[in-house]
C-alpha cells in the first residue's frame, strides 16, 4: 500500500493532466454537439499540434505557451478549411460514410507527421519543467501547473463565447434545430466551419500543453483518438461541461491505476469505464437524453 | 436478351476458375498478394453481414480476429490440438463475445455513433486484456511452432503458401456463397428492412433485436474463422497488433470502398485496395523513394478521393457502367 502523500500526489497529477485531457475532449464534444460528425482525426490533429510546438521549440526557442498563439490560429484556419471544404458535403451521408472520410484523413496526417518528423519520440525541455511548488505534503510541477491552467483558461473562453456572444448563440442555435436555423437565415455551413475551426483551436492549446508533460511520436495519434471518445462519452457527447469532468476523471483513473496496477493497464480502466458508462447512462454522466 | 443473372453467373464461374489455376499462372510473391486479397474479401463479407445487410455498424471487428486466432492458436500451442477442432471454439467464443455485445447494446438501446463506440471499446479493453495474460504469452506475443512448409499437413494446417491459399479461396467462395443466400433469405430481407427503417421493421412485427442478434453471431462466426486462419498463416500472435483499431479498419475499407451491403463490394474492395498499397510500394521503390509514411499518404488521398466521388463504392458505379 503505497503512503498516503503519494496517492495524494498522483490524484493531484491526474488532475491537472485530466484538464488538459478534457481540452482536448471538448473540441471533440463541441463539434459532434453541433456538426453530429465524431472527428476520427481528433487525436491526430493532436499530435500535429505538438509536433508544431516541438519544431517552434527547435527552430526559433518559443515557449509552448507562447507558441500556442500562432498555432492556435493556422488550427483554426485548417479546422475551417477542412470542415468547408471535405466534412460539409458528407453532413447528410450515413455515418460509415464519414466515418471513412475521416479515416483517410487520419490515415493522411499520421503519416504526413511520420514523412517530416520521423519516427521517434520528440520533446520540448524548458527550464520551468523542472521547477515545483510545495504545498503540504502536495509537490506541484510548475510545468503541469501552467499546461492545466491554460486548459481551464481556453475551456472558460469557449464557454464564455457560447453563452454571451451573438455567433455562439447562433451556433447553439444550429445544433438545437438544423432547420429553424436556416429558416430564420443563418449561414449554417459556415457555422459548422466555425465550429469545427473552434474544436481544432482546443486541440492546438491541449496540444501545446501536452508536449511539456508527454514525448510526442506518430502512433500517440491514434491513442488520442481513443481517449477523446472515452472522455466524450464518460462526460456526455456534446455537453462541455461533461468533456471537462470526463477529462478530470480518466485523467485520475490513469494515474491510480499506473499507481497501484502496472502503468500499461491504465487505459483498461478507461474503456471498462466507457462500457459500463455507455450501458448504464448512455447519454453520459452531464449528457442530456436525446 | 440479357439475363443478368446469368451474365453474373458467367462472370462468376470464370473469376472462379481463374482463381483456381491462378498458382499455375503466377509466382509465390503474386500468390501470397492473391491469398491477402481473398483474406479481405472474407473478412469484409463477414463485416458487411452486419453493417451491409442489417445497418449495424462495428468498428471493432478485430475483438473476433483477435479471439478466434488466440483460441485456436492457444489450442495448437499449449496442448497440440489442431486447428479444425480450434475453428469450433474459435467460432464458439466470438458468437459468445458478439451476443454479449449485442445483446448489451441492443437491449440498452445503444445505435448508431454508440454502437460503433461501444464495439470498438470491447476491442480495446480485449487487447490490454491480452496483454496481461501471460497464458497467451501477454504483450510479447504467441509463436506457433512452425513446421516443414514442403508438405501438406492437413489435419495441423501446415503446409506450402499454395496450402494456405486454396484454403483462402474456399472460405472466400463460401463466404460469397453464404452471403449471396442470406440476402434472399428470410433473415436477409428483414435485416434489409431493419437497416432501412428499424421502426417500420418493428411496427410489422419483425422482432428487430432477435434478427439483429443473429446479424451480429453470423458476422461474428465468419470472422472468427478468420483469425484462426491468421494465426496458422503467419504463426505469431502479438495483442497490439492482432486487436489494434488499424486492423478493424482494415477490415472496414475493402467493403465500404467496394460497396456497402452488396455482394460484389467487398470482394471487388479487397482486390482494389491491396494491388493499390501493393503498386504504391512497387512505383515508389522504382522511383527509387524511401520515406517512411509516404506511401500511406497516397493511400489516404486515393481512399479520401474515392469516398467523397463513389458515396456508394466502386462496385454500384461498375455494375451500372457494364449494366450488369
Amino acid at each position: 500500500m503505497p503512503a498516503l502523500d503519494l496517492v495524494a500526489n498522483v490524484v493531484v497529477s491526474g488532475i491537472l493532466t485530466g484538464l488538459v485531457y478534457g481540452l482536448m475532449a471538448l473540441g471533440l464534444s463541441v463539434i459532434f454537439g453541433v456538426v453530429r460528425v465524431v472527428n476520427f482525426a481528433h487525436g491526430e490533429m493532436m499530435t500535429i499540434a505538438m509536433y508544431a510546438a516541438t519544431a517552434l521549440f527547435i527552430a526559433l526557442k518559443l515557449d509552448p505557451f507562447v507558441a500556442m498563439l500562432p498555432i492556435a490560429a493556422a488550427f483554426f484556419v485548417f479546422g475551417y478549411a477542412l470542415q468547408t471544404a471535405l466534412i460539409n458535403p458528407f453532413i447528410t451521408r450515413p455515418e460509415h460514410s464519414q466515418f471513412m472520410l475521416l479515416v483517410a484523413v487520419a490515415i493522411i496526417l499520421v503519416n504526413a507527421m511520420l514523412m517530416i518528423f520521423g519516427p521517434d519520440a520528440r520533446n520540448v525541455q524548458v527550464d520551468y519543467q523542472l521547477e515545483s511548488y510545495e504545498l503540504g505534503p502536495l509537490l506541484l510541477d510548475k510545468g503541469r501547473l501552467l499546461a492545466a491552467a491554460a486548459a481551464v483558461i481556453a475551456a472558460a473562453g469557449l464557454f464564455a463565447f457560447f453563452r454571451y456572444t451573438l455567433t455562439g448563440k447562433a451556433i447553439r442555435a444550429c445544433a438545437d434545430n438544423y432547420l429553424g436555423a436556416r429558416v430564420v437565415g443563418l449561414n449554417v455551413k459556415h457555422l459548422y466551419a466555425l465550429t469545427f475551426g473552434l474544436g481544432a483551436v482546443c486541440v492546438a492549446i491541449a496540444g501545446c500543453a501536452m508536449v511539456l508533460l508527454v514525448d510526442v511520436t506518430p502512433p500517440l495519434g491514434p491513442a488520442y483518438t481513443l481517449l477523446a471518445f472515452v472522455i466524450v462519452i464518460v462526460g456526455g457527447l456534446g455537453s462541455m461541461g461533461g468533456a471537462l469532468l470526463g477529462g478530470v476523471l480518466i485523467g485520475v483513473s490513469e494515474a491510480l491505476a499506473g499507481l497501484f496496477i502496472a502503468p500499461s493497464a491504465k487505459s483498461m480502466f478507461s474503456f471498462g469505464l466507457l462500457i459500463l458508462v455507455l450501458l448504464l447512462r448512455p447519454q453520459g454522466l452531464l449528457g442530456r437524453r436525446a | 436478351m440479357r439475363n443478368p443473372y446469368l451474365v453474373q453467373i458467367s462472370w462468376l464461374a470464370a473469376l472462379a476458375a481463374l482463381l483456381v489455376a491462378l498458382p499455375l499462372l503466377v509466382g509465390n510473391y503474386a500468390l501470397s498478394v492473391a491469398t491477402l486479397i481473398l483474406y479481405f474479401a472474407y473478412t469484409g463479407q463477414a463485416w458487411n453481414v452486419m453493417m451491409g445487410f442489417a445497418g449495424q455498424l462495428s468498428l471493432g471487428h478485430a475483438l473476433y480476429v483477435g479471439v478466434g486466432a488466440y483460441a485456436a492458436g492457444s489450442l495448437f500451442f499449449h496442448y497440440g490440438v489442431g486447428p479444425w477442432a480450434g475453428v469450433w471454439l474459435a467460432i464458439a467464443l466470438c458468437v459468445a463475445l458478439g451476443l454479449v455485445i449485442g445483446f448489451l447494446a441492443f437491449r440498452f438501446r445503444i445505435s448508431g455513433v454508440y454502437f460503433a463506440l461501444l464495439t470498438i471499446a470491447f476491442a480495446e479493453f480485449t487487447r490490454i486484456g491480452f496483454d496481461h495474460f501471460a497464458w497467451t504469452g501477454g504483450p510479447g506475443g504467441m509463436f506457433l511452432r512452425v513446421a516443414q512448409r514442403d508438405t501438406w499437413d492437413v489435419a495441423n494446417f501446415r503446409g506450402p503458401p499454395l496450402m494456405y491459399y486454396y484454403a483462402m479461396l474456399f472460405l472466400a467462395i463460401a463466404a460469397f456463397a453464404l452471403c449471396a443466400w442470406l440476402l434472399r433469405s428470410r433473415a436477409g430481407y428483414y435485416w434489409q428492412a431493419i437497416r432501412e427503417n428499424e421502426e417500420a421493421a418493428q411496427a410489422l412485427g419483425i422482432n428487430t433485436f432477435r434478427w439483429k442478434l443473429l446479424a451480429v453471431a453470423i458476422s461474428a462466426a465468419m470472422t472468427a474463422v478468420a483469425g484462426v486462419f491468421f494465426a496458422f498463416y503467419y504463426n505469431n500472435l502479438f495483442p497490439e497488433q492482432i486487436f489494434h483499431i488499424s486492423r478493424s479498419i482494415e477490415i472496414i475499407l475493402g467493403p465500404v470502398i467496394g460497396g456497402v451491403g452488396t455482394l460484389f463490394g467487398p470482394v471487388l474492395g479487397a482486390a482494389v485496395l491491396t494491388l493499390l498499397s501493393d503498386g504504391i510500394t512497387e512505383v515508389l521503390a522504382f522511383a527509387g523513394v524511401e520515406m517512411p509514411g509516404i506511401k500511406q499518404v497516397f493511400y489516404g488521398v486515393v481512399l479520401l478521393a474515392v469516398v467523397m466521388f463513389l458515396p456508394h463504392g466502386i462496385w454500384p458505379a461498375l455494375a451500372k457502367r457494364l449494366r450488369l
